[in-house]
């Protein structure tokens, strides 16, 4: 499903965030990814949806050499992954009910459909009465489950959340979990990179490990492993 | 089956299709003062545009008209017989690009000559009897400025006394005129490039502040052609938003400038083309120039945003 090998990253800086890193997921896995800041977790993720590609080494998503993946079909590899982007990326002047049938205009959804999925999804991350308003307009936990919101609305193969709690109060941060937990339950891969130490040890899932851009632990039903 | 499938697709096209033409025109109203800085841009080089046509195409109108009226008159020898006249006539159809060739008898060219001069001509009737005058061919060119080359190949034809074509105006007049197109053409080529610069810069600003916009819209999974439409409605508005004020300076300028002319008609000899339709015409330019620039400034502006 999700396969790299060797994979190194080095920034055009000369940061070199990903190390010769070797992993495997299979479909319908759940995952967390920890490690300190500066780690190379963000680094990771962007591999998979090919925001960033490995300076050597090969990145296989559901078979598909992304290496060799011709420019004009990356837009269909990113349909097949929803992103939770730690900075949410929401488009600034569209509402947030805009901001979610994006995702689903890009795949050409019929406006019924799409009335009726945003609707739901925003209704499972609670912000039902915000669908008018702009994201400068939100709270960041609001706008951090806008982009939970969007990244799940087109029921993707593969749902990233780069550290999907991190501006949420601990009763949102438990509901988005369930929601996590049950679009996985229906064989969505999730990886989730976090720093969150309560979550990874209470919801006990397969835990892979980053320090200076290498695996250093990669177990399942793992535990968070650092202190704070 | 077949059939329902591509029905399905069609469906699937059009509405995505009205889905950007929406996009476009909220664009518009979401980006306030960029969309009325693109709009302002727009408008003053269409005014420019406008009223430079309108003078362009108005001068070359009154210089196809003056040349128009460029013809030769070959005067017959006074000697020549009925026969070699008719011969004469059919050499000079002959000739390459003649668009005609009229016989006038001596006769004929008195009369005219005492109706030219009104009262005056009165003294002229003295001469019905003895006519001094030589029967001549009138003779148009097909394209004038052949005049030239034509009068020279008539004039060494047998019977002929002289060609009259008023020798020194005449290619003075063509050489103004050629000249006059020419830098004129190259002014308003220059103009519209200038306009279409103008406006792409406008709009690659308005751009520059969306290529975040456009590199999310990417990672979500939205292809170059899905980003574009929008910006192509959004840029073809702007055009069209922005002629509408140019189009009334046209057709209110216009409508003015007649008048005054038509006025002062009865004295000058200057013939302006009439408002309709020309003035109609014009606004078609404007409106096809402004269409162009707002949709070329667009797309030209976002190629280098969308190799995110
Ligand atoms: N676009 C970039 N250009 C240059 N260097 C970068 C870039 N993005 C990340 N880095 C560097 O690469 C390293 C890994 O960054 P990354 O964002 O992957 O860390 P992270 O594990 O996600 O950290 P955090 O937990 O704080 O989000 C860091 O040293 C960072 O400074
Ligand atoms: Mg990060």
């Amino acid at each position: 499903m999700i396969l790299m090998k060797d994979v190194y990253k080095t920034y055009s800086n000369g940061v070199t965030a990903l190390n010769s890193l070797n992993v495997d997921i299979d479909q319908g896995e759940f995952v967390y990814i920890v490690g300190p800041s500066g780690a190379g977790k963000s680094t990771f993720v962007k591999l998979i949806y090919r925001e960033e590609r490995p300076t050597t080494g090969s990145v296989f998503i559901n078979n598909v050499d992304l290496s060799t993946l011709k420019e004009r079909k990356v837009p269909y590899l990113r349909r097949d992954v929803g992103v939770i982007f730690q900075d949410f990326k929401l488009l600034p002047k569209l509402t947030i009910y805009e901001n979610i049938a994006f995702a689903l205009e890009v795949i050409e959804e019929s406006p019924r459909a799409i009335r009726k999925r945003v609707m739901e999804v925003l209704e499972q991350v609670g912000l039902k009465n915000k669908a008018r308003a702009i994201p400068d307009e939100l709270s960041g936990g609001e706008q951090q489950r806008v982009s939970i919101a969007r990244a799940i609305v087109n029921h993707p193969k593969i749902v990233i959340a780069d550290e999907p709690t991190g501006n949420l109060d601990p009763d949102t941060s438990w509901e988005i979990m369930r929601t996590f937990e049950k679009i996985n339950a229906s064989g969505t891969t999730i990886i989730m990179a976090t720093h969150s130490k309560e979550i990874v040890n209470t919801i006990k899932k397969r835990v892979i490990a980053i320090e200076g851009g290498l695996i250093v632990r990669d177990e399942n039903r793992g535990e968070y492993g650092y202190e704070i | 089956m077949l059939g329902t499938r591509i029905g399905e697709s069609m469906a699937m096209k059009f509405r995505t299709m009205t889905r950007h033409i929406r996009e476009g025109f909220k664009n518009i109203a979401r980006n306030g003062w960029m969309t009325v800085a693109s709009i302002a841009a727009v408008t003053t080089t269409l005014i420019l545009v406008g009223a430079f046509l309108a003078l362009m195409l108005n001068l070359n109108q009154m210089a196809n008209k003056v040349e128009e009226d460029v013809k030769i008159n070959t005067l017959i020898d006074r000697t020549a017989d009925p026969d070699v006249i008719t011969e004469l006539g059919k050499e000079i159809k002959d000739i390459n690009g003649i668009d005609s060739v009229v016989f006038s008898s001596n006769d004929e060219e008195l009369e005219k000559l005492i109706n030219s001069m009104g009262d005056d001509g009165k003294s002229w009737e003295l001469f019905e009897q003895d006519n001094p005058l030589n029967h001549v061919y009138i003779i148009r060119a097909q394209n004038p400025e052949d005049t030239m080359k034509i009068a020279e190949k008539v004039e060494k034809l047998d019977g002929v006394q002289e060609v009259n074509y008023g020798e020194d105006v005449v290619q003075r007049l063509f050489e103004f005129n050629k000249y006059a197109r020419n830098i004129g053409l190259v002014l308003i080529i220059g103009l519209v490039f200038t306009a279409i610069f103008l406006i792409s810069n406008t709009i690659k600003i308005t751009i520059m502040a969306r290529s975040r916009e456009i590199g999310i819209m990417k990672l979500v999974g939205a292809t170059n052609g899905f980003i574009r439409w929008p910006f192509f409605v959004e840029g073809l508005l702007l055009g069209v938003i922005g002629s509408i004020i140019p189009i009334g300076v046209v057709l209110g300028g216009y409508d003015y400038l007649e008048k005054v002319v038509s006025g002062q008609n009865k004295y000058a000899f200057v013939d302006i083309l009439p408002f309709n339709p020309f003035a109609w015409q014009l606004s078609l330019i404007i409106l096809a120039i402004g269409a162009l620039i707002g949709t070329w400034g667009s797309v030209m502006s976002i190629r280098k945003f969308l190799k995110v």
